[in-house]
């Protein structure tokens, strides 16, 4: 069978089986911000965003766009019954009291320990944290979705991350466009492949060692 | 007590070179105090501090903005070189190839800059606000940030001291406000401004409206106007 990758939504898709009924969700730029189209029917998702809201819903429809209504990532939002409104310092203190249950973010790096590299490319010499070291250091738990090699081909997931970090030890599941890997306190454990690839075709594109999952399966979508 | 100033130019006439500023504005036009940022361009004071989300940014790359407006944001007093720092967690463009004037500006060594995650930055304008010097927390440990910060632990994890930030004077955005400078934001505009109008001596609020004192339910409102120095009305 043909390697082939799976494009960025399917990718959201497998995201987004993480996420519980009743969960609140912190959603990154990027692949992140496409998980909310895939909620498994019967669950119901409150949806968090430092730009000070919470219970947020659908996308404006071009031609009611508010400026005082927009997600993080400056997306227009369309009115929700049930949402609330807060100003930054409010919005943080929910991010690191420990009220976010779920962020799911992109990276640049991830390493084998979990720690994720996602605010700063090195030759650039300048870049954006905005809220993701908050994020990284104060949600329950972080899902980073991202495609598995970066443009060169490069392996973003490594067994030491060598741009700046947004914070240690922070990364419990990994899932991108041919794997899903799960961080566990000895390792990375590979348990789901994209149709097509073996755990060894993964590992070609891996810098960090991935264990094998004796059930190691089909994405879960 | 009149704290009604009928012109931004006026608003913003004391403003003295070396000042610090906070000036809201998440990173798109909504909660940006954009008459008091032209008004501060054209008074003209330099070697500013500014404390803000972004460096600008809604004028590059339409973040937040309505297709076809071209909001002002800080990048104006930028490409006038008035700023000599600025202190905020998302300084450049997230399009590498569509640099912001902040960004040509910090590469050429024209302005300084210090990064601070966002929650950092909003708390640490929380504590300025609150008579808190400093504060410890988990962001940032075991990165860029914690250079030359204390690490302590509490219950067995790390956390970086972090310390408060305070301004001369805030350039604010609210919709709505009395004439006690009892204010109302609107929907996600609220974000630095309810902060910033806590932390600086001098607060500037540009608002929609301007109403009697009882015309906002006490209950409802979000900065009450004791931290509200002077209210200008968006013509």
């Amino acid at each position: 069978m043909e390697k082939e990758r799976f494009p960025r939504e399917i990718v959201a898709m497998r995201v987004a089986r993480e996420l519980q009924d009743g969960d609140v969700v912190n959603l990154g730029i990027g692949i992140p911000t496409l998980c909310s189209q895939f909620i498994p029917e019967g669950r119901s998702v409150v949806y968090h965003s430092e730009s000070g809201v919470v219970g947020y819903g659908p996308m404006a429809e071009p031609g009611d766009e508010d400026i005082d209504l927009i997600n993080a990532g400056g997306q227009f939002l369309a009115p929700n019954p049930g949402m609330a409104f807060f100003n930054s310092v409010e919005g943080f203190a929910m991010i690191r009291g420990g009220h976010i249950d779920v962020t799911v973010l992109g990276a640049l790096q991830v390493s084998e320990r979990g720690d994720l590299a996602n605010w700063m490319l090195p030759d650039r010499g300048i870049g954006n944290v905005g809220g993701a070291m908050d994020l990284a250091a104060g949600a329950k738990r972080v899902i980073v979705a991202m495609e598995h090699t970066d443009r060169n081909g490069n392996p973003k997931i490594v067994s030491e991350c060598d741009f700046p970090l947004t914070a240690q030890e922070c990364v419990s599941l990994i899932v991108t466009d041919v794997a899903v890997i799960s961080v566990e306190p000895d390792g990375l454990l590979l348990t789901e492949v994209a149709p097509g690839w073996s755990a060894d075709d993964v590992q070609e594109i891996t810098d960090a060692n991935l264990a094998v999952s004796p059930d190691l399966g089909d994405f879960w979508l | 007590m009149n704290k009604i100033v009928p012109t931004f130019a006026e608003a913003v006439a004391d403003i003295p070179d070396g000042a610090t500023l906070m000036i809201d504005g998440f990173a798109g036009p909504g909660g940006t105090p954009q008459n008091l940022i032209r008004a501060l361009r054209d008074h003209g004071a330099r070697e500013l501090t500014i404390i803000s989300n972004t460096a600008g940014l809604a004028s590059v790359i339409g973040f937040g903005t309505i297709p076809g407006d071209t909001p002002t944001d800080i990048g104006v007093l930028v490409e006038n070189e008035q700023i000599r720092k600025v202190i905020a967690s998302f300084p450049v463009s997230p399009s590498p190839s569509r640099p912001t004037a902040f960004e040509s500006a910090y590469l050429e060594g024209k302005v300084d800059l210090e990064v601070v995650p966002q929650g950092t930055l909003a708390e640490r304008i929380r504590a300025g606000g609150a008579g808190i010097p400093a504060f410890y927390t988990p962001t940032g440990v075991g990165t860029l940030m914690a250079e030359g910060r204390e690490v302590r632990e509490f219950d067995g994890r790390e956390y970086l001291l972090e310390t408060a930030l305070k301004a001369d004077f805030a350039l604010l955005r609210a919709d709505r406000a009395d004439m006690l400078g009892n204010t109302q934001y609107k929907g996600t505009s609220r974000n630095f401004n309810g902060v910033m109008a806590t932390s600086a001596d001098v607060v500037v609020m540009e608002v929609d409206e301007i109403l009697e004192p009882g015309q906002i339910d006490p209950g409802a409102v979000h900065t009450p106007g004791l931290y509200v120095d002077r209210i200008v009305k968006i013509e």
